[in-house]
């Protein structure tokens, strides 16, 4: 099974579309499920959606999913790196009013590098990474811990244990 | 003499706010904890992630999601969390955003409790504007990100990854 979430909050018709699209081109709509949102104008024709999933739905296909595609935002991708999915990734652009600003953008930059993200720069490279993933041809990254970084995590429990503030 | 253990309110939206608070959860371990989002759907998770370490069954609260642009929602969301707040008395207040976060952080505040700003990872390029503004309310103010601290907050000390 393929995933497909956009997150939580806005629609994303473009990576709909594509995968859509991709879908029709493989013949593969049947191992796709998605998560659009509400407000999705485009809906996909190749593969079955939803506009929303409760936590523990979400959880389920995130569990069952080989790979799984999204939008590129953050929750998504530490899910997917916390279960060690790999998770090809589309970023909202600003200035095609996907997102408020180029934040998703910014983000691929950053998290390209590591091992499970499949940043794509557009809809074309998208379908490219989306036939490697579905042909089994990459590796998958060492994950994460189950948690924040240990100093990030002894800052915050200092701050609560340490003296009441004064002034 | 046994002290009280200190009493948390661990605010955060669905979605990405939500998924780095729960990272945090070891933070807060030994705590009275609160959380407030915004999907009621979290709850059997964050009841069994607290029982899986141990910890007491922490309190649960849902507010309405709104962002910036929906004034009439945000309003109801500051009221439910002005509730919230009020019960709850917490001694710190700790948020990774977004809205509900920044409620909680500046009313906490008023009412004299200490008050802990994350800003999301996903703010790479700069601070998120409500972390932008939390920062003066805030006495531990963090980004995940080190090229964005400076000597004058916000500070960083590591990320949720």
């Amino acid at each position: 099974m393929i995933f497909l979430t956009v997150g939580t909050h806005e629609p994303f018709d473009r990576l709909v579309c594509c995968v859509d699209d991709w879908c029709a081109e493989r013949g593969c709509g049947d191992e796709v499920f998605g998560q659009i949102t509400a407000r999705a104008e485009y809906q996909p024709t190749h593969f079955q959606a939803v506009a929303s999933l409760d936590p523990s739905a979400y959880q389920e296909k995130f569990n069952a999913a080989d790979f799984i595609i999204s939008h590129a935002g953050m929750g998504s991708i530490i899910t997917a790196l916390s279960m060690k999915k790999p998770i090809a990734v589309l970023p909202r652009r600003g200035h095609l009013q996907e997102t408020r600003n180029d934040h998703q953008f910014a983000t691929v930059q950053r998290f390209q590098s590591r091992g499970g993200i499949f940043a794509a720069q557009d809809e074309a490279d998208l379908s490219k990474i989306l036939n490697r993933l579905a042909d089994g041809n990459v590796t998958v990254g060492q994950g994460i811990s189950s948690f924040a970084d240990e100093q990030l995590i002894a800052s915050v429990r200092d701050f609560i244990h340490g003296p009441a503030q004064t002034g | 003499m046994k002290t009280k253990p200190p009493r948390v309110l661990a605010v955060a939206s669905g979605g990405g706010h939500w998924v780095q608070l729960s990272r945090l959860a070891p933070a807060w371990d030994g705590c009275d904890v609160t959380y407030v989002t915004t999907d009621p759907g979290f709850k059997a998770a964050v009841e069994a992630a607290a029982a899986a370490r141990g910890q007491p069954q922490p309190g649960y609260h849902v507010v309405v999601e709104a962002n910036r642009w929906q004034k009439l929602k945000l309003l109801r969301s500051l009221f439910q969390m002005v509730t919230i707040v009020l019960r709850t008395r917490p001694d710190v207040v700790i948020t990774t955003g977004a809205a509900p976060g920044y409620f909680a952080l500046r009313l906490a505040k008023l009412m004299g409790s200490r008050t802990v700003w994350i800003d999301s990872i996903a703010n790479a390029e700069k601070m998120s504007l409500a972390g932008q503004r939390a920062g003066r309310h805030s006495d531990l103010w963090l980004t995940q990100w080190e090229h964005l601290a400076t000597p004058d907050g916000p500070n960083y000390k590591g990320s949720v990854l």
